[in-house]
């Protein structure tokens, strides 16, 4: 998609790994050693403890709808038409991911929360892929 | 720290609205004018300036020919200026400085002579909410609404009833922009911005500038106008990021901010005459009044329900038409200041509370992020 309109993340070092990784289609989080707890965005040091001991791990994908808003009037340029769903995820694992919810309705009758929720793919550039979610297949979170 | 100083001062900019003739610091600087004319001081008298931003403290005072002793540039967002009072109390009590003069200028609607992006391409917000969509204030404000309305079940009808009761004030405020009579009906049927929230859940967009003097309370009881007191402040930050909002149907820094500045203030609630609270969007007072004490988790639906904040109802809010109404340039938190010290001298013609003596200034920064709270008065309690 050469065409694609819409903001891309630039990484940093701290979160490099993450961007890395939704390329190959996997969701990983930091996860600190010292206090075994994961946290999302991706910092250099855990925001629970301040250890600088983190490890990538790979989660589920698989979550709860938190919140979410049907966005009449969105940013410019950005490529998903309106209305479309700007929600916030509660990963099963823990932390929570601001998203796109896709494969909805954009209507408050049909997005509920704390609906199951999977992240899906989104390739949207040949370097960069977007973490969506969708409504989980067979319903379970 | 209660009494210690107090605002002697305040003042906005000559005009407000769409000024494309006017630069942000034009506004800053008629705004400070007016507000030491106010004050009876004049420019020289200043050794401390606050204003908020990256080098806005020292800009500033650039502009206006001050070479201040002690500067401020701490932006939380849209509250700032209610923290800087704090920390202008502090400055003055350690005996640093003795005027602090407070400013606030923004072309918001005209965007002539604006700081440029806060965010740059590599940012948090740009990596991880840009993305996917976050589209402005209206779409992070809506996600806490959703949430709110989730799990209290507060509705659009009570959000619509706080618009309609600010915009009875703002039709009292003749310097206020939106005057013409508004219904609930016409909030609900005003077009979505951002489900849940509609055209008129929002706050106005304009070019506006406020100020206010703070010193000494034993200076200011020398100067023309009556004192009014700093009798309590507060200020936290949680977060910067909405995504990163400890929990989305309760506003954790308001309350932080809140319950720092009543501990100090030594008054109750109940003491409160009138109110000014941050009103970006009809969902924050809700949750600033639940956070600040006046009513429980849950309720501020049902609180502002009713005509309760409107003019002649038992909670006077926003009484000069809020950012709803009268004016919101950006960084709103300014002009709680300027009418609570209106309010309390008693220089609000028809839209006075009568025998207003003890206010609250409460603030918004950032997504929920921040908030700091003011409570101020004409006498000092024992």
């Amino acid at each position: 998609m050469p065409d694609y309109t819409g903001p891309l993340p630039v990484p940093t070092p701290e979160t490099r790994p993450f961007w890395e990784a939704a390329k190959r289609h996997q969701l990983m989080l930091p996860r600190c050693r010292a206090c075994d707890r994961l946290h999302y965005y991706p910092r250099g040091a855990c925001p629970h403890c301040l250890s600088g001991d983190l490890e990538w791990t790979a989660v589920s994908g698989r979550g709860t709808l938190h919140t979410f808003t049907i966005v009449h009037r969105g940013q410019k340029g950005f490529p998903v038409a309106t209305p479309y769903v700007l929600a916030v995820v509660e990963l099963r694992e823990g932390p929570r991911m601001m998203t796109t919810l896709v494969g909805v309705a954009p209507d408050p009758a049909t997005v509920r929360i704390g609906m199951p929720v999977e992240v899906t793919w989104a390739d949207v550039t040949p370097e960069v892929t977007l973490p969506h979610f969708r409504p989980a297949a067979g319903g379970a979170a | 720290m209660r009494g210690r100083v107090a605002i002697a001062g305040a003042g906005e900019a000559d005009e407000h609205g769409r000024l494309p003739q006017k630069s942000a610091f034009q506004l800053h600087v008629e705004a400070a004018r007016n507000a030491l004319v106010d004050a009876g001081l004049t420019v020289r008298d200043v050794d401390a300036v606050f204003s908020a931003g990256l080098w806005m403290g020292s800009e500033t005072a650039e502009y206006m020919g001050i070479r201040p002793r002690y500067v401020d540039g701490t932006q939380i967002g849209g509250c700032s200026f209610i923290a800087h009072v704090q920390h202008a109390m502090a400055a003055i009590a350690a005996g640093i400085v003795e005027v602090a003069l407070i400013t606030h200028g923004e072309s918001g609607a005209s965007r002539i002579g604006m700081p440029g992006t806060r965010f740059g391409a590599d940012s948090f917000r740009l990596q991880f909410e840009q993305p996917f969509g976050l589209a402005g204030p209206p779409t992070g404000y809506a996600l806490a609404a959703a949430r709110h309305m989730h799990e209290y079940g507060t509705t659009s009808e009570q959000l619509a009833e706080l618009a309609v009761s600010t915009r009875k004030w703002a039709q009292l405020n003749p310097r206020a922009i939106m005057r013409d009579p508004l219904t609930v009906e016409q909030v609900l049927a005003s077009r979505v911005i951002s489900w849940p929230l509609h055209l008129l859940d929002c706050c106005l967009v304009t070019d506006a500038g406020g100020a206010v003097v703070v010193t000494s309370a034993a200076r200011a009881r020398d100067l023309p106008k009556r004192p009014v007191y700093v009798l309590g402040t507060g200020e936290a930050t949680t977060h910067v990021l909405v995504s990163q909002m400890p929990d989305y149907a309760f506003w954790d820094a308001a309350k932080m901010a809140s319950e720092r500045a009543f501990a100090m203030a030594g008054v109750a609630h109940g003491d409160i005459d009138v109110a000014e609270f941050y009103d970006a969007f009809t969902i924050v007072p809700v949750m600033g009044l639940e956070a600040t004490g006046f009513c429980k988790p849950g309720e501020g639906g049902a609180f502002v329900s009713g005509g309760r904040t409107a003019p002649g109802g038992p909670f006077p809010m926003n009484t000069n038409g809020g950012g709803l109404s009268y004016t919101h340039s950006g960084m709103y938190g300014m002009f709680t200041l300027v009418e609570a010290v209106r309010q309390l001298r008693g220089e609000c013609g028809p839209r006075q509370v009568a025998g207003a003596k003890t206010a609250i200034c409460h603030g918004l920064g950032g997504m929920f992020s921040a908030s700091a709270t003011l409570i101020c008065g004409t006498e000092i309690p024992d």
